[in-house]
């Protein structure tokens, strides 16, 4: 058992990282095209529909995403629906990432002031025209730092998709761990793994964060 | 051109517009005047849709601005608006502004529209800055950009919302000079304003406004020379110093 080298350790963990990489691009993805959608509608659809999303948000933002996991993992199964562990991660990640963007870009687009909309209205353009030539190129500015900060919790998050059988980085790293015994080097190895997928992220937010506010000061 | 029969308006209790009526006849420009929260703002946003309002009716050459069957969009592209705060796209190039609506609206072409873009912008004095961005303009220059984006819509009608109280005293006139051409060329324009220099220059008529009621409705010698209403009276001796 004590063959392994560390070299052995770090290649298994960084194979497995793929899995957290694959995760985290689908949540991304998937996240954001539900996030897309429903602030499309949020902005444009009746007042029911407005509080279905909310409401929609409210949940997933108000629980922890382990039991999100646990419900889609053990709970769809009750209802007659086989799940595997993939399957269960991708979705709800993306329910979960899906319910913090709409409300981070809502954000961004309320922040651009009324007179833009009515200047844009009054040329003619529809309500959805407004939205996509005049409103969301202004907000996507604002929304580009918060939208990655964010993309940085959930690449961390994807860790909780080990607890319902996943094979990413961190159940490779308890895996890795009950074979060699010895949790402090692993663990360590896991968390560097993880800071450089994060790392790029932060940084790159702080970068836009930082011309963002330069180009509010001119 | 456009008419406006007994409009009403509230915010929840509070009433903004109480019963107004005028109309604005081609080629006509009429100035809207009186104190801040008197509805003047209100009641031109009316005119194109931009506020809702629950009673009363308002034409703009015939059609009805708030009947279900009204095309809101169509209409409001023949309906020029300047705003007190420009509103110019931030995003987008000064020639930009002015081509999107054509193009995304009218359909026009890209050379068409930037030709009727460059012309409009020549015409305010600023084709050498057809390349810049809103932020790198003077808000006189931001403004006059903004009346020449509603001229590129062809519009049948301009409405004005206090184009020029965001404005440093010395921008104020190159703004004005635009209007003034713009009227004396025929223009059907409806303006609320402060500037009295600009109404007995070019007005046919002055609406003055208080508590969400239209108090005078005059042709622009009568209504300078001899106010009505105590208010009005008020109303001038403070704002003509």
């Amino acid at each position: 058992m004590n063959d392994f080298t560390i070299w052995d350790m770090a290649q298994g963990l960084l194979l497995s990282a793929r899995w957290t990489v694959l995760l985290s691009l689908i949540a991304f993805v998937g996240g954001g095209l539900v996030g897309g959608l429903l602030l499309v509608l949020r902005l444009s659809a009746g007042a029911k529909v407005q509080a279905m999303i909310r409401l929609y948000s409210e949940i997933f933002q108000g629980t922890p995403l382990l039991m999100q996991l646990f419900l889609g993992f053990f709970g769809l199964p009750m209802l007659g629906i086989e799940v595997s562990p993939w399957l269960a991660a991708s979705v709800t990640l993306t329910l979960y990432t899906g319910a913090y963007l709409v409300d981070i870009w809502r954000g961004c687009v309320e922040a651009i002031p009324r007179g833009q909309w009515q200047a844009a209205a009054s040329l003619g353009m529809s309500h959805g025209q407004q939205l996509r030539l005049v409103i969301w190129p202004q907000a996507m500015r604002i929304a580009t730092a918060p939208t990655v900060g964010f993309l940085v919790q959930v690449v961390k998050s994807t860790a909780l998709a080990s607890i319902i059988g996943f094979t990413e980085l961190t159940k490779a790293g308890s895996m890795l761990t009950n074979a060699v015994f010895q949790p402090f080097i692993i663990y360590s190895m896991v968390a560097a793994l993880y800071f450089a997928m994060c790392f790029p992220l932060t940084w790159y937010s702080r970068v836009l964060e930082r011309k963002q506010g330069l180009a509010l000061k001119r | 051109m456009i008419s406006i029969e007994n409009v009403s308006k509230w915010y929840g209790q509070f009433q903004v517009l109480n019963a107004c009526s005028t109309a604005v006849r081609k080629g006509e420009v009429v100035v809207v005047c009186g104190p801040s929260g008197s509805g003047k703002s209100t009641l031109i946003k009316t005119v194109n849709g931009l506020e809702a309002f629950q009673q009363g009716e308002i034409r703009i050459g015939g059609t009805s601005v708030d009947a279900p069957n009204t095309d809101l969009s169509k209409l409001r592209s023949h309906v020029g608006m300047v705003f007190q705060h420009f509103e110019l796209f931030p995003h987008l190039s000064i020639l930009d502004n002015l081509t999107l609506a054509q193009l995304k609206v009218l359909g026009r072409n890209k050379d068409e529209a930037a030709d009727k873009g460059l012309r409009l912008l020549e015409r305010v004095g600023l084709k050498a800055h057809a390349g810049k961005f809103p932020i790198q303009l003077s808000g006189g220059q931001q403004q006059r950009v903004a009346i020449a984006r509603s001229l590129a819509m062809d519009p049948v009608a301009m409405l004005f919302d206090e184009p020029t109280s965001a404005l440093d005293p010395e921008m104020i006139n190159e703004v004005l000079d635009v209007m003034v051409e713009l009227a004396q060329e025929g223009m059907t324009m409806m303006c609320v304003t402060h500037e009295m220099g600009f109404a007995k220059k070019v007005a046919h008529r002055v609406i003055f406004m208080d508590h969400g009621q239209i108090v005078e409705d005059e042709r622009k010698d009568e209504f300078f020379a001899n106010p009505k209403s105590e208010r009005a009276r008020d109303f001038l001796a403070k704002i003509l110093h």
